[in-house]
């Protein structure tokens, strides 16, 4: 079963973010939605510098059998995209709460957001 | 919705497969990386339960003139031992599936429908069978099929066999089969496939299925053997060019349309034939869309349903799309107007608003090296 990172949060949307504090907030994927996708093949990120509104698409990710949006979890300025995982979008899939993060976002507004441990009984994952 | 299952379930749960539903039946989508699994019959062998196929026996003193009749092509002129590739079409000349014709003599053939479809011609073909001395038996519910497919399959073959059967696995001719003993089964091997590789089908008993399957599996591990579910079928298939039923071929598309008038037997069948009229009618009048292969210049995928534009102007259709993972670039079949469907025509596909560059090319994207 797929792996729910216990120390961050999750949009209703699959994407997670770190909620440390110190700087800007790290943003990916879910384990859950990286396997649902199937194999990545490309992922469109928003540009450094842009302003992401939390509930609204601001990417794509494109797997071997569909495209599907991609949801900022909060609003806020992004400060720096995963050029790697642009490059290599298998890493979503192989290392999706590590090398294949997305975006990181310096956050002024967070969107609802769930607890692992709320993600993992919606979805089915595992903490 | 699902309402089947085949002999194969409790083993691809065991693999832990994830499934699908495909034609009213519950079918693993892959094992573990549908791109691995591509992969590994490009270069190894793959393993698949195709068991929700359908299988139609039809027998007697009219076979062979009774399929001329029902189907689009000459199958009474099929060798013993020899399959065919064919149509059953409709009145009106609509596609209602495409299929395969073994002949094993001139009074037995075994025709396999696509699973959705298998009902509706096993339907089909008893009510045209009604002015013939046939037979028509449905045995999809008793018939398991499993394929190996890839540049290691026979090899795989040759370790389940006694050599004394060998050569009839060696001296197999592409479209052709034998009955033959495979790991202690009985089973009908058929060389064909659905991958653009090297590659059997193995007819067998549901009983026998879970077995033989196993069997396949443990002597195959040496050479790279992996199961492969129906995501990986399906990008195997298209980088090969092969249609799929409900994506390029359909009730609203003639076989001209879809590239398959070789198919259709106006000439050498002198009889009538179920859609002959309608069909005649057709390839008179010309095809006002044509199937064709389309690249992709940049990175981004066409899908399903996705317009195809000229210059901004809607000009054809996307039926099956994505990143090629043998060669690396998006492919796409698509019904495009046949004023833009010559090889070398740069078109653009609408990706969710943005256009995309692509090129017809020729089918097949891919094609092996013999």
């Amino acid at each position: 079963m797929a792996k729910v990172a216990a120390e961050l949060k999750y949009s209703a949307e699959h994407e997670w973010i770190s909620t440390d504090g110190s700087g800007p907030s790290v943003v990916g994927v879910s384990a859950v939605a990286a396997e649902a996708l199937g194999d990545i093949v490309y992922v469109d990120l928003p540009e450094v510098g842009s302003t992401v509104t939390a509930g609204e698409t601001c990417g794509e990710i494109e797997s071997t059998k569909s495209v599907s949006d991609l949801y900022s979890p909060v609003t806020g300025e992004v400060t720096e995209i995963n050029d790697e995982a642009v490059g290599d979008p298998a890493l979503i899939n192989s290392d999706p709460y590590g090398a294949g993060w997305l975006f990181k976002v310096t956050v002024t507004e967070e969107g609802p957001l769930l607890s692992a441990q709320e993600y993992a009984e919606v979805n089915g994952g595992e903490l | 919705m699902t309402e089947n299952y085949t002999a194969l379930y409790e083993e691809h749960k065991k693999l832990g497969a994830s499934f699908t539903d495909f034609g009213g039946w519950q079918m693993p989508l892959k094992y573990s990386s549908e791109l691995a699994e591509h992969h590994a019959v490009r270069k190894a062998a793959g393993l698949f339960d195709l068991s929700h196929m359908g299988e139609v026996w039809v027998s007697g003193l009219e076979a062979g003139a009774f399929l001329d009749y029902a189907l689009v092509g000459k199958l009474s002129a099929i060798a013993d031992g020899k399959a065919k590739y064919s149509l059953i079409c409709n009145a009106d000349g609509g596609i209602i599936d495409d299929l395969i014709v073994y002949r094993f003599g001139d009074e037995k053939y075994l025709v396999v429908p696509n699973a959705g479809n298998a009902p509706t011609v096993a339907v089909a073909l008893a009510e045209r069978a009604a002015a013939f001395n046939v037979k028509v038996e449905d045995a999809s519910a008793i018939t398991s099929l499993i394929a190996v497919q890839g540049p290691k399959a026979e090899a795989i073959l040759l370790k389940l066999t006694d050599e004394a059967q060998h050569a009839l696995v060696t001296g197999l001719l592409y479209y052709a089969f034998n009955e033959l003993t495979v790991a202690g089964h009985n089973v009908i091997l058929a060389r064909t496939g659905y991958t653009g590789e090297d590659g059997f089908e193995l007819f067998v008993a549901n009983d026998a299925a879970a077995s033989l399957w196993a069997s396949v599996a443990e002597a195959g591990a040496e050479f790279g053997i992996v199961p492969c579910g129906l995501a990986s079928r399906d990008s195997l298939r298209l980088e090969a060019g092969m249609p799929l039923y409900g994506n390029e071929l359909s009730l609203e598309r003639s076989p001209f349309d879809a590239g398959l008038g070789g198919v259709v037997a106006l000439k050498s069948k002198e009889g009538d034939f179920v859609g002959r009229s309608a069909l005649t009618a057709a390839k008179e009048a010309g095809s006002k869309r044509k199937l064709v292969g389309l690249k992709g210049l940049g990175r981004r995928a066409g899908r399903g349903h996705y317009p195809v534009l000229k210059d901004g102007a809607v000009v054809g259709e996307v039926t099956s799309g994505q990143p090629s993972p043998t060669l690396g670039y998006p492919v796409a079949m698509a019904y495009v107007d046949v004023e833009h469907a010559e090889i070398g025509t740069a078109l653009d596909i609408d990706l969710r608003g943005k256009a995309e560059p692509f090129e017809v090319v020729a089918l097949p994207f891919y094609k092996r090296q013999k």
